[in-house]
Parts: structure tokens; sequence; C-alpha cells
């Protein structure tokens, strides 16, 4: 298969996550697309790591991984510490840091 | 073959994510997520990028997944939310202008590449040793960094989480350690002697006084 195809299918999932993250107002799902974008991003950086034989590509998407990981961690701590506030799971309700 | 793998993982990988978007029970969205994780970790094997498809099903959707899992059970799934106005409708419009303008972009950039299958073959391409070797002597550093990374957001987890105290009185968790367990069932105060047991135990009244097992040394 051509790289191209890779990029087109990691550009899709992009989108995809991108208009979630807009769309949706669960910030559990906001994350669930952050991940999506995310993994868009790995393909493509796998996709040219083919392209040009080198593994550099790899290496990024793993070092993309560990961020992500840490994202997840962080993000699912502060919802449950705002289940713990028993504030509203909805990110248009939690508009207490702009006054 | 590979074609045929190709479209099979890829279908999948993106009907996952459309499931992950459109589902409204957040539950099924974080299995459409695994699920299509699992295909985008074929579409990395059929890139030859051996060492990031097992990382992949063993970090994404292994561990991430399950923390997912436990925090979608623990939160309850979520009461299920009115769609919310202007952005419901921007938010497709503009994934679709997005992914437009992306594909535009590749198609015209006139990469050579990009039509090409890719680089010649190379022996042990993408494979745990190669790999391992870029991470100790090229990207050392952000190999260490990642190490770091990690450890602050499992601290950060832990801090943001925990139960605070001071912030908010738990009336529910001081009433559970107020009450007194029932008597002579066997605590460590009985056997101690701290607390009389059921055959040296003068007759105690019925009612309690406020705060009184607090204070006593025996108690629970």
């Amino acid at each position: 298969m051509a790289i191209g195809w890779y990029l087109v299918v990691s550009a899709l999932i992009f989108c995809i996550g991108a208009g979630g993250v807009l769309a949706r107002r669960n910030p559990l799902v906001i994350l669930l697309c952050l991940e999506l974008m995310l993994n868009g991003a790995n393909l493509a950086l796998v996709a040219f790591a083919r392209m040009w034989g080198t593994e550099t590509g790899q290496v990024f998407a793993l070092i993309v991984m560990v961020v992500a990981a840490a994202e997840v961690t962080v993000g699912l701590g502060l919802i449950v510490a705002i289940y713990r506030r028993r504030m509203p799971i909805d990110v248009d309700e939690l508009s207490e840091l702009h006054g | 073959m590979t074609p045929v793998l190709f479209f099979i993982a890829a279908i999948g990988a993106i009907s996952g994510a459309i499931g992950v978007v459109t589902l409204r029970n957040p539950f099924y969205s974080v299995l459409c997520l695994a699920f299509h994780l699992v295909s985008l970790a074929a579409l990395f094997l059929l890139l030859r990028a051996e060492f990031v498809a097992a990382g992949q099903v063993v970090v994404y959707a292994g561990a991430v997944m399950v923390l997912y899992v436990f925090v979608v059970a623990y939160v309850g799934g979520g009461e299920q939310l009115p769609s919310g106005g202007v952005l419901k409708v921007l938010g497709p419009l503009f994934a679709l202008a997005l992914a437009i303008e992306l594909c535009i972009a590749m198609l015209g950039s006139g990469l050579a590449g990009i039509k090409g299958k890719g680089a010649p073959f190379i022996p042990g391409f993408g494979t745990p040793k190669h790999i391992g070797a870029l991470f100790l002597t090229t990207y050392l550093f952000p190999f260490e960094a990642a190490s770091i990374l990690l450890l602050i957001a499992a601290v950060g987890a832990v801090v943001l989480a925990r139960r605070r105290r001071g912030l908010e009185r738990d009336e529910e968790a001081e009433l559970r350690v107020r009450a007194p367990r029932p008597a002579y069932t066997g605590t460590m105060a009985e056997a101690a002697g701290i607390r009389p047991a059921a055959h040296e135990q003068e007759p105690q009244p019925e009612v309690e006084p406020v705060g009184g097992p607090a204070h006593s040394p025996g108690g629970w």
C-alpha cells in the first residue's frame, strides 16, 4: 500500500477526534477524543518512518504514547476530583475559572 | 494480501473512532476506543513497526483502557447530556472542513514518497533491538524526560484524586468512625483488657452519652 493511504486514514482519525472534542460535552468523552487525535498523529509518524526507512518516527510515536498516558492520568484524576466535589460532569457547566 | 489487511484495519480504526464520538454512553465509547486501538496496532504492524504495535496494545488497549473503564464505573457513565447548541452543528462541520483541507494538502504536497511504498526493506526495522538502541543512544534525553514526566503524572493524579481533608466535612465517614462497634465482638481492645470483656462487664445504660465512645479508651 502506498504511504498516502495511511496518511489519509490518519487525517480522518484526527478529524473525527477534533470534531468529537468540539461537539461532546462529557469531559470523559473529550479525553477519549483527544486520544483519537494523538493516535491519528501517531499513525502519520509511523507512516513517515516507514517512508524514510528510519526509526526516528517510531521513537517519536512512543514518546507521544507516553505523553498521552500522562495526560490521561491527570485528566482522569481531575474528573474524579470533580465528581468528588459533587460538581456536574459537563464542560459547559464547569465555568468557574473564567468568572 | 496487504491491501485486504490494510482496508480491514483502516475501516476498523475509522469505525471505532466514529463510535467513540457518536455513542451516547461513555462506557461504549471506551469499548469503541479499545477496538480502534487494536485496529490501529494492525496498521502499525503493516508499517513494520512491531514494537510500537506491541506498545500500543499493551499500554493503550491494556493499561489506559482499564483506567478509563474504572473511572467510567466510578463516575457512573454520566447522565445522558442534552445535545449542546451551536457546537453540536459546528463541530462536525469543522471536522469535515479540516479533513478536506488535510487531504488537499497531502495530495497537493507533491511529496515523492507519498505515492511509493516506502523505503526498501531493512532487516530488523522496527524491532525492539533497534528502537531500544536508539532510545539509549541518540534519544537518551527524551527517554529520561519521558520517565520523569510519567513520575510527575502519577504523583499529580494521586494528589488530584485523593480524598481531601479539611475542605469539606464528610459527615458519613465521621458517623462511621464515631459509631461504636457492638460490644463483645472480639476486638483487640477486649483482648488486651482495655475494654472489659463480656463476663466482667457491668451492665451499661442503654443511652449512649453524646460522643461517649469517642472518649472512652476502648471502642472499636
